[in-house]
This record gives C-alpha cells, structure tokens and sequence, in this order.
C-alpha cells in the first residue's frame, strides 16, 4: 500500500523538491515564486500547500529565511551589511535590516559586530572554545595538568 | 536532574568530507569550526530547527584516547556500516528522501511503512547510518 502510495505522489514531490532546489540555488536572485508555482502547477495555491506540507513553511516564508540564514553566514565571515544584503537577494538596505532583526533578533551589524569579537576570542585562546573532556582526549591541551587533578 | 542533551559524537573519519555531507547535503548549521592544529578541527554543526544541539564531527585519528589498533578497528567498523547514530526526523519522509537523493545522499532503505511509522535508512559519508522519519511518528499520540 504504501509503495503504491509512494509511487502515485513520486511525481509531485519530484515537483516540489525541485522547486525548494531552485530556491536553494538561486535564493541570491530575483526569484519569482510565482513562476515556480506555474511552471509546476495547474494552482498555485495547490503547490503553496504541498510545499508547506513537505517543508513547514510556504515557498515566500522559506526564502525569507534562507536568505536570512545565509545573510548570518557572511555577516560571520565580515561582509559588509551592504554586501551581505545584495549577495542574499535583498534589494533594499532597509527591508533587509527590519527582516534579519525581526528573524534573528538583533540588528545585522549588531550580529556581525559579536561575531567578529567572538571569532578574536577564539583566535586568541582557542581552547577555551571546546569542551575540556575533547580537547584533552584529542591531546589539544598545549599544557594540560589534568593528570594532576585526580581524586 | 539531567535536562536535555547539548553535545554529542558522530565519528567521522574525514571532516572536510562530513562537512560538505551534514552542511551542504543534510542543511546543518555550523557552530563550531575552530582549527586545533595539523589536519583536525573542532567541527560542530546543529539540524536546522535544533540550534541548541551540536553533533560533533569527530575525527578518528590517531589521539590520546585513540590508539592506532583502535583508529583503524574504529574505521573499519564506521565504513562496515555498523553504527546507528539515531533518527532524524522531517515533515515529509517522502519529500526528504527525493531530496537527498537529488543531492547524491546514499539510502540502504526508501521509505516504507512499519509498525511504528513510516522510515527510511540513509548513511553518511563515512559510513554511519541514521533513520528518517515523519516527526509525526513521535507525536504523543502515536504513544512514543
């Protein structure tokens, strides 16, 4: 029963996974979601509900938020926010800075100024950044006295 | 009172692969990525709606606890296919698994009904090998 079912829905999902693919490739583009929904549709409502069925969340939705993740990703990296904003598929400065806060929670140069005070912590004393049991069982410990600290 | 799981280990036995498999091929996060000398890194990444748990991509080399008889029994096993690493769960196991098989990720077993709900098998890059399943499984009440 359950292989019949597979095969009969095999055809749409091939659909709708193609078309999370094309966004997943191209999300740094102007993307008409509409489009996609034409080209594999008759509805566009029918592909806006399988497509949250399948991903939790409708094409528009997912976008936004995967052109937020990325926006974490290069703002993590020290792009610029003007950079970051064009190279995740924003148009507008402003549109992008009330989405990232909205979504993330703080601004996107309130985001990248801790990540770059993270990354100079890190730089600087690296293994305060790992959990001490794998650091030592990896021998990652330049100096580790933890044979020392028995009971 | 132990509360939730924060870290644990998938061991892995090349790190620049499993992070094109669990980032690029699954959609983890990266949380950690902290060079720790020659050839190894500390490498954590998180499933998507899960930021508070990192998997630990674990290099089996050649370490303080791993001698070489153990780097090399250990790889065997990992490449045997012989651990489990757990479920991971999606909306749609149907949906899932044409995209990661788009993607090039290898499945030992399409999705199919069982007694406790829909599954599938898929493997790492390594080798280690994890169940997909409809989060549906787990509502309460299916009574897992």
């Amino acid at each position: 029963m359950i292989a019949t079912a597979y095969h009969q829905k095999v055809y749409l999902y091939r659909r709708v996974v193609q078309a999370k693919l094309f966004i997943d490739s191209n999300y740094s583009e102007k993307i008409d979601l509409d489009g996609i929904a034409g080209e594999a549709y008759f509805s566009k409502f029918h592909f806006i509900r399988l497509f949250k069925s399948i991903y939790g969340k409708t094409p528009h939705h997912y976008l936004k938020h995967l052109r937020i993740a990325q926006a974490k990703v290069l703002l993590a990296q020290n792009l610029s926010i003007t950079e970051t904003c064009f190279a995740v598929g924003f148009e507008s400065l402003s549109s992008f800075s009330t989405l990232f806060t909205t979504i993330v929670g703080q601004s996107p140069s309130a985001y990248s100024k801790r990540h770059q005070q993270t990354k100079q912590r890190i730089s600087k004393n690296p293994h305060a950044y790992v959990p001490g049991c794998y650091a030592y069982q990896h021998g990652w410990f330049e100096n580790s006295n933890f044979e020392e600290v028995g009971d | 009172m132990i509360t939730k799981m924060t870290v644990t280990n998938i061991h892995v036995i090349d790190q620049d692969s499993a992070y094109d498999f669990y980032v690029n091929k699954l959609g983890f996060r990266v949380v950690d990525d902290i060079p720790m000398g020659p050839g190894t890194r500390w490498l954590t990444v998180s499933p998507p709606d899960q930021p508070d748990l990192q998997l630990v991509l674990f290099p089996v080399t050649v370490s303080k606890m791993f001698p070489q008889k153990i780097v090399d029994t250990l790889t065997d096993l990992i490449k045997q296919g012989v651990f489990g690493c757990g479920v991971l769960t999606c909306h749609d196991v149907f949906a899932t698994y044409e995209e990661l098989k788009a993607k090039g990720v290898e499945f030992i077993k399409a999705p199919a009904k069982e007694f406790y709900g829909t599954e599938a098998l898929f493997k790492d890059d390594s080798g280690n090998y994890f169940s997909l399943q409809p989060i549906s499984n787990f509502d309460d009440e299916n009574g897992i």
